[in-house]
């Protein structure tokens, strides 16, 4: 008898731990620049923008929109068997970065691009929360 | 005269292709060497230099050197822009002959990934690559692995801008495996309509099995050398005109649009400068394949049709066989092998040449090769041709 296979729980390292100890407490947290004001994503030390070394963390509002998705029905990791197939989105956020994440609570054949989405997490194991994306409430 | 070759190749080796187990990489590597020296009528000791195409599991490294016997380099290097590399080594060693550091070089692409235990999708993948730390880790439990699902994003979002459809992508399948059924060194040449192309089995939506890429074990082989040298050597000369690199930045800032604005269109319009053509000089395209949507979304930026235009443009299936421009002759890497961006060259030499048979073209006067890496962040252009000027 085989054993059921898990999704893969990212380990917070140094430089993400401010993303994740967010994502716990229910916040988007993105790195921000205090020189030029610019948001980034993913993790960096130094910001994309201006270039700077003084990217620190803020709460993002969690709204965004969906740019483009795709629905994965190849099983890569055996964690996903069950999961086949699912959608791999990318949402623009308003602070003008473009993160990949999953969109929850909607069909995949009722994705549509530009669709108002809004974050939200789910208990992964661990002590680990994921920020994912829903429709939007209003 | 304005516009001479920066450069001349003159040899071409490529392996047999495709489920050839119990090889290794550099082996596949010396091969192909050893047929691009026959086919340049060139020994081992005539060569002073050696470019190596990185490849995605790594084993094709500096040492490559020692392993194929090659004493006395004057130019080594193994160069990665993944997908777009050939464009960027053809660039190097053109430059590197111009400057005197080397007078004959080879580039070279060898990979081996396919083994008999587990299918072609799983070759680049599986487990033990995922990493778990940080935001690795994050993008590993979202299941974002793999290109197949970056390109599928990519395509979605222009069939949601442009109307670009499921037939679209399925004329230029079918344009190359008819390409491919021309082509000795072909993997895949079983006839293929658009019915078996719809009927394919998804991948990542939008993409179905018949719009992705094969897997190959092989090499192909490169020789350059400058264009004074390439008159005296046994093939005709394909020269170098023009080359350009352009990397349009990452996907994940809302001001950039990677996915369907590529490198093709900086790159391809600096080539073209340089090389004093225009892209109706061109007479066939040899362009990176890695999915039926790179083609379509490379012409556009080439400018052969507006942007958002390349589904209407393609659908007329002008791009195989009897076509007005014939497109990856041999087959690409949809059908014919998948050897990154020595694809699109190995078969732009052979053009060039006239030495296609069946599949040659008519126009060879001009061929415009592209390479494309990462989710489109990377792209090269090649501007190859029989004339030793334009």
């Amino acid at each position: 008898m085989s054993q059921t296979a898990s999704k893969p729980v990212p380990i917070p390292d140094t430089v993400s731990a401010t993303f994740f100890d967010g994502a716990r407490g229910g916040e988007l947290m993105l790195q921000h620049c205090a020189s030029c004001g610019g948001w980034s994503f993913p993790v960096r030390e130094r910001c994309p923008h201006c270039f700077a070394g003084s990217l620190g963390w803020r709460a993002a509002s969690g709204r965004g929109t969906l740019y483009t998705f795709a629905i994965m029905h190849q099983v890569m990791h055996p964690g996903f068997a069950a999961s086949v197939p699912y959608n791999v989105s990318q949402i623009d956020l308003e602070e003008g970065v473009r993160m990949v994440s999953n969109v929850v609570g909607v069909a995949n054949d009722a994705l549509r691009i530009g669709m108002k989405l809004e974050v939200c997490f789910e208990d992964v194991g661990d002590n680990v929360r994921i920020p994912k994306f829903r429709p939007a409430a209003d | 005269m304005a516009n001479q070759p920066k450069g001349s190749i003159v040899g071409l080796g490529v392996t047999p292709m495709g489920k050839i187990y119990g090889r290794r990489a550099v082996d596949f590597a010396a091969e192909a060497i050893a047929l691009a020296l026959d086919d340049a009528g060139l020994t081992k000791n005539d060569i002073d230099g050696l470019l190596i195409n990185a490849n995605i599991p790594n084993d094709m490294d500096p040492r490559t050197q020692m392993a194929l016997g090659f004493e006395n380099l004057t130019l080594i290097n193994v160069m990665n822009g993944y997908g777009s590399t050939a464009g960027a080594m053809m660039q190097y060693a053109c430059m590197a002959i111009r400057e005197g550091l080397a007078k004959t070089v080879v580039l070279v692409y060898a990979d081996a990934p396919l083994t008999p235990s587990r299918g072609a999708g799983q070759s680049y993948s599986g487990p033990h690559r995922f990493p778990l730390n940080g935001m690795a880790g994050l993008k590993a439990h979202y299941g974002d692995f793999g290109a197949n699902l970056g390109y599928a994003m990519a395509a979605r979002r222009h069939m949601h801008l442009y109307g670009t459809s499921e037939d679209h992508f399925g004329i230029i399948a079918v344009g190359q495996r008819k390409w491919a059924q021309m082509s000795p060194r072909a993997q895949m040449k079983a006839p293929m309509t658009m019915a078996d192309h719809h009927n394919s089995r998804w991948i990542a939506e939008p993409l179905r099995l018949l719009d992705c890429c094969l897997v190959s074990n092989g090499a192909v082989a490169v020789i350059v050398t400058s264009p004074e040298r390439a008159r005296d050597l046994k093939q005709p000369p394909v020269h170098v005109l023009g080359y350009a690199t352009c990397a349009p930045g990452d996907n994940l800032n809302t001001a950039r649009h990677p996915a369907v604005e590529t490198g093709a269109k900086r790159s391809g319009e600096m080539a073209f400068r340089m090389a004093g053509i225009t892209r109706d000089d061109i007479g066939t395209c040899q362009l990176y394949d890695c999915y039926t949507y790179t083609v379509l979304v490379t012409l556009e930026d080439y400018g052969f049709c507006a942007k958002g235009e390349g589904g209407p443009f393609v659908a007329d299936g002008k791009l195989g066989p009897g076509g007005s421009l014939p497109t990856n002759t041999g087959g690409g890497q949809l059908s014919g092998y998948y050897m990154w961006a020595f694809t699109p060259l190995s078969e732009a030499v052979v053009q060039v040449r006239g030495q296609g048979g069946a599949r040659q073209v008519p126009r060879n006067d001009h061929v415009l090769v592209s390479g494309n890496g990462g989710i489109l962040n990377f792209h090269s252009t090649l501007i190859l041709s029989r004339h030793p000027s334009s």
